[in-house]
């Protein structure tokens, strides 16, 4: 069977599983109200209410995460067969979606719009929809457990399962509007999902932030699409990589041009989607959606669509190096600033999600200096480890019974043995441990940064720094989590349990690619490991042809190979300065973190708020536009809209006033000239009316007179 | 005889003119009547002497004993001893004598210096053949014979509304 | 003086009778009078005719003269009964007391 023509089947099985849900689920779930928020800020997970699936339940709970199963199966399938394709891409068109007419590009030339419904699968989008259906897989099983207490069931699986459509959508697409179409689709899965519990006002509003912050960055995204209409004549992928490849557009090293402004477009749409500064702020607040969302969406998932695109359109960003400066500068930043608000985050959950958006970080600085497959591969053992991450900080609190803050937990790691154990490996993993999998792709990261001829020594200073303070931050979690005196109460601490096998499977399964994954990306320099243990920058190349091409023209990297083991025994060395330094502060001299926090006052308390950002963008642009174009309405209103309807009233007076002078003199005067006229005119006329016989007589002989007279003269 | 023919011209031309002044000044109706049948008769001589003899018959039978009686009888009816008494000419009548003197003036200027100003033709001087009642008789009962016969009934016409305009009651 | 007797003599002769016929209607106040200067008017009109007539040689202007006596005695018919009837209705046969139709 050729599952290569079958790949426009992998995006539907989700969809089906979403449909059913849309139109049988509330029947099926016996608990369809949504009965949620019964204590403010704390997820609605019920102790009294037990781990019971009713029988509809459980058809849900097979039904929908056997939809990704199949979407998984078929991915898995479809790869297979098309690595053994010489040319390792394929693409399946099933119609043309819209259609348009032939316009003028900005070059001169014509061209025609064109957008199908059509399917592209080559390594790029393999690893993704792998990424996607395997990982969501997990989750869908980890969720049957987590989500058991909560109403909505059915409205929760099939918003995941829409979800895990439209980023199938997303990164099958073979063309940028079909890309679109899945990259609006998540937007709105998220929004849905984050406030899953709408009773809560801080859910949605949160769900409302991440949305308009989304659309911010989608605003960029479209013009960017716009531009390359304009500038290169078509949305497809094949097509566009073709014209930019082919020399007719020079990359602009002098200075900013079109194809940069093309490539800073779609990069600001990356920013909103993969939260990277400035639009990065929803996604702390999107922690108030269930553990699983943001496990799935804003770990894993959707908020590495922006990294995709990116390296999806690393042809135009290879002919913009302003542009790709950019980038790495912004991922750089909003690494170090995430990492640093990381470090004195209480919420479990909060610090995970700033370490997500430091991590994306890392992902675009590689990028940025033309490394896309390690951007690639960063995103690939990143979505195993966040998830896991998450998941474990998810079975925390449900041990917890809900509670969230780190301050009152501690002593976890015998009660629950396995989710202690897998979130140690998640945790050794992202700090960069040597053997684990965030070692290899973070490492060539910091390499690449260091060594690519569009790399910069500065902007790998800022790495190293954050990948201590990783180390710092997911240590001091752990330690403060798992290790120590329990600082709960006495009854939140009677009820520790471990949680359900739904839920612990998928952990494991995740630590062991969070342990694996990354020996498909072993560096070069450790020549003693043959290539096939290099399978994921091979697979990758042909996608990145150009970029690559790109860079030697520049000059190769040189591979000096001492300065490349010295930084990576660097790397090392801050992941475990790191380790160390959390376990002093937390582990043996737990009173220090406080002292330290007094000591120095403000730069905790900026840290704690979040460098005051939120802050800031209130005052800007909510209060600002609200209530200064508030203001400036109320102005408009009474001074130039009433000013308008007086002003109209005054016309209307004074054209009223015009035209009664015009009606008294001119008509009424030309009427009483008229009659005047008449009058005056009647006087002599009336002497001839004398009634007298003679006188008409007389006018007789005065006619003969004349009338002899006209022919005397003749 | 073309002598006798001047002679009785003046003479006739002189009955008619006196007749017409006396007629249009005399204070009393009557008398204007009479001076009235004196140039009617004058203007019947006229006809004489243009060889038009039916019409000096018919001018004194119908004129004469007709209209101007029945200008007799008219004056007899109405009383008019009060009009004699009273002014006889018009307020305006200087007016109307300057308006008939410039109309005769006019007359003047078209008969003297008009053009062809009395340039006849050398006139038949002998009559055609036929006496003159045959003559009109024939031209009449021929050529105008319609006429003639509307002409009856305008007589008819005039009698019937002279008759309604005088009667007392109609 | 004693020219022989052209048909200018007779023009004019019917000129002046003309002329003197109009005067009268102008300036009599006597309706009677004014009817008889009417009858000069048309005289006159008959001299000129015949006169015109017996120039050519022809019968039209005789018959045209039969005419003019015959609508001549009608409209003094006419015009005497009107006179009689205005008599009766305001006592005056003064042109210029009957003024009823003046403004």
């Amino acid at each position: 069977m050729n599952f290569l023509e079958l790949i426009w089947l992998i995006p539907l099985f989700p969809l089906f599983g979403a449909l059913m849900m849309l139109l049988a689920g509330k029947r099926l779930d016996p608990q369809a109200a949504s009965e949620v928020a019964v204590a403010s800020d704390v997820e609605p997970v019920s102790a009294e209410r037990g781990h019971g699936h009713g029988g509809a339940k459980f058809l849900i709970s097979l039904f929908c995460p056997g939809m990704v199963l199949l979407s998984f199966l078929l991915s898995a399938a479809a790869v297979f067969q098309l690595s053994s394709l010489p040319e390792k891409t394929h693409q399946v068109i099933q119609f043309t979606w819209l259609a348009g007419q032939p316009f003028h590009m900005a070059g001169g030339g014509m061209a025609t719009f064109a957008a199908d419904w059509g399917f592209l699968l080559d390594p790029l989008s393999s690893v993704m929809i792998l990424v996607v259906t395997g990982v969501g897989f997990l989750i869908h099983v980890y969720s049957i457990g987590y989500m058991a207490h909560d109403g909505g069931y059915y409205r929760f699986f099939g918003y995941l399962n829409l979800f895990v459509f439209f980023m199938l959508m997303l990164v099958l697409a073979n063309n940028y509007a079909l890309l679109f179409v899945g990259w609006e689709g998540v937007g709105l899965c998220s929004y849905l999902l984050i406030g899953f519990y709408f009773h809560k006002k801080s859910a949605a509003d949160a769900g409302k932030k991440a949305f308009v912050m989304n659309r911010i960055g989608d605003a960029g995204f479209l013009l960017g699409i716009l531009l390359m209409l304009a500038t290169v004549g078509s949305v497809r992928f094949v097509d566009v990589n073709q014209a930019l490849t082919s020399g007719r557009f020079h990359p602009e090293i002098a200075g900013f041009g079109v194809l940069s402004a093309m490539a800073l477009l779609l990069f600001i749409g990356a920013t909103g989607k993969s939260a990277q500064v400035p639009l990065y702020v929803w996604l702390p607040d999107a922690m108030e959606g269930p553990t699983p969302v943001s496990a799935l969406i804003h770990a894993a998932t959707m908020v590495t669509a922006g990294v995709y695109m990116v390296a999806r359109s690393n042809a135009l960003f290879a002919l913009a190096p302003e542009t790709s400066l950019i980038v790495a500068v912004v991922g750089a930043f909003t690494a170090i600033l995430a990492a640093s608000i990381a470090l004195v985050q209480n919420d479990i959950k909060r610090v995970l999600a700033y370490s997500t958006i430091s991590q994306l970080g890392f992902m675009f600085m590689a990028a940025g200096v033309g490394a896309y497959w390690v951007a690639i591969f960063h995103l690939f053992t990143h979505a195993f480890f966040k998830a896991l991450l998450f998941l474990g900080s998810g079975s925390v609190i449900h041990a917890m019974s809900g509670e969230q803050d780190m301050r009152g937990m501690g002593g976890l790691k015998d009660k629950i043995p396995v989710t202690f154990r897998t979130m140690f490996i998640g945790s050794v993993a992202i700090a960069g441990i040597p053997g684990l999998a965030g070692f290899f792709s973070k490492d060539e990261i910091l390499w690449q940064v260091f060594s690519s001829p569009l790399g910069s020594k500065s902007v790998y200073m800022v790495g190293i720094v954050t990948a201590a303070m990783t180390a710092f931050y997911m240590w001091r979690l752990m330690f403060m989590t798992f290790y120590g005196a329990s600082r709960a109460d006495a009854r939140t601490q009677a009820h520790v349990h471990e949680s359900p096998r739904t839920m612990t499977v998928p952990l494991m399964a995740l630590a062991a690619g969070s342990a694996l994954a990354g020996w498909i990306g072993v560096p070069k320099l450790w020549s003693v490991f043959p290539e096939g243990f290099r399978a994921f920058e091979h697979w990758l190349a042909p996608v990145f042809e150009a970029a690559a091409a790109h860079r030697t023209a520049h000059g190769a990297a040189p591979h000096d190979t001492s300065i490349e083991w010295l930084l990576m025994g660097l790397s090392v060395a801050v992941a475990v300065a790191g380790i160390l330094a959390a376990r002093y502060l937390y582990l043996i001299k737990p009173g220090l973190p406080d002292a330290i926090r007094k000591s120095s006052g403000p730069l905790y308390d900026t840290l704690l708020n979040k460098w005051y950002v939120d802050e800031l963008y209130d005052f800007l642009f909510v209060n600002g536009l609200a209530k200064g174009g508030g203001t400036a309405m109320a102005n408009f209103d009474s001074v130039v809209v009433d000013g308008g309807v007086d002003g109209a009233g005054w016309l209307t007076r004074f054209t009223s006033r015009v035209s009664i002078w015009w009606d008294t003199w001119i008509i009424d005067g030309g009427i009483r000239f008229a009659s005047f006229l008449v009058k005056v005119s009647s006087y002599p006329v009336r002497i001839l009316q004398t009634g007298y016989l003679q006188s008409y007589a007389l006018v007789f002989v005065v006619g003969v007179a004349g009338f002899l007279l006209y022919f005397g003269m003749r | 005889m073309t002598m006798l023919d001047t002679i009785f011209f003046y003479i006739f031309a002189l009955l008619a003119l006196s007749g017409a002044v006396l007629t249009v000044t005399r204070r009393s109706a009557v008398h204007s009547a009479i001076w009235l049948i004196v140039s009617l008769f004058g203007v019947a001589g006229l006809y004489l002497l243009q060889r038009a003899e039916f019409l000096f018959a018919v001018q004194i039978v119908l004129y004469i004993g007709g209209i101007m009686v029945l200008f007799l009888f008219v004056i007899m009816l109405v009383d008019l001893d009060r009009a004699s008494r009273e002014r006889q000419f018009n307020k305006a009548w200087w007016l109307a004598l300057a308006c008939v003197a410039g109309v005769g003036a006019e007359i003047a200027y078209f008969l003297t210096k008009g053009p062809g100003a009395f340039q006849f033709p050398p006139g038949a001087a002998a009559p055609a053949a036929g006496g003159n009642v045959e003559r009109l008789a024939d031209a009449l009962f021929s050529e105008y014979l319609l006429p003639f016969e509307m002409a009856s009934l305008l007589l008819l016409v005039a009698v019937v509304g002279s008759v309604i305009l005088a009667k007392k009651r109609i | 003086m004693l020219h022989p007797i052209t048909p200018a003599h007779y023009l004019i002769l019917s000129a002046a009778l003309l002329l003197i016929g109009t005067l009268g209607v102008l300036s009599r106040r006597n309706v009677i009078i004014i009817l008889m200067s009417i009858e000069l008017i048309l005289n006159a009109v008959n001299i000129n005719l015949v006169t015109f007539s017996r120039l050519f040689d022809q019968m039209n202007g005789q018959i045209f003269a039969i005419f003019v006596i015959t609508v001549a005695v009608a409209e003094a018919a006419v015009g005497l009964g009107i006179l009689i009837a205005m008599f009766r209705n305001k006592e005056t046969v003064q042109a210029d007391e009957i003024d009823l139709l003046k403004w």
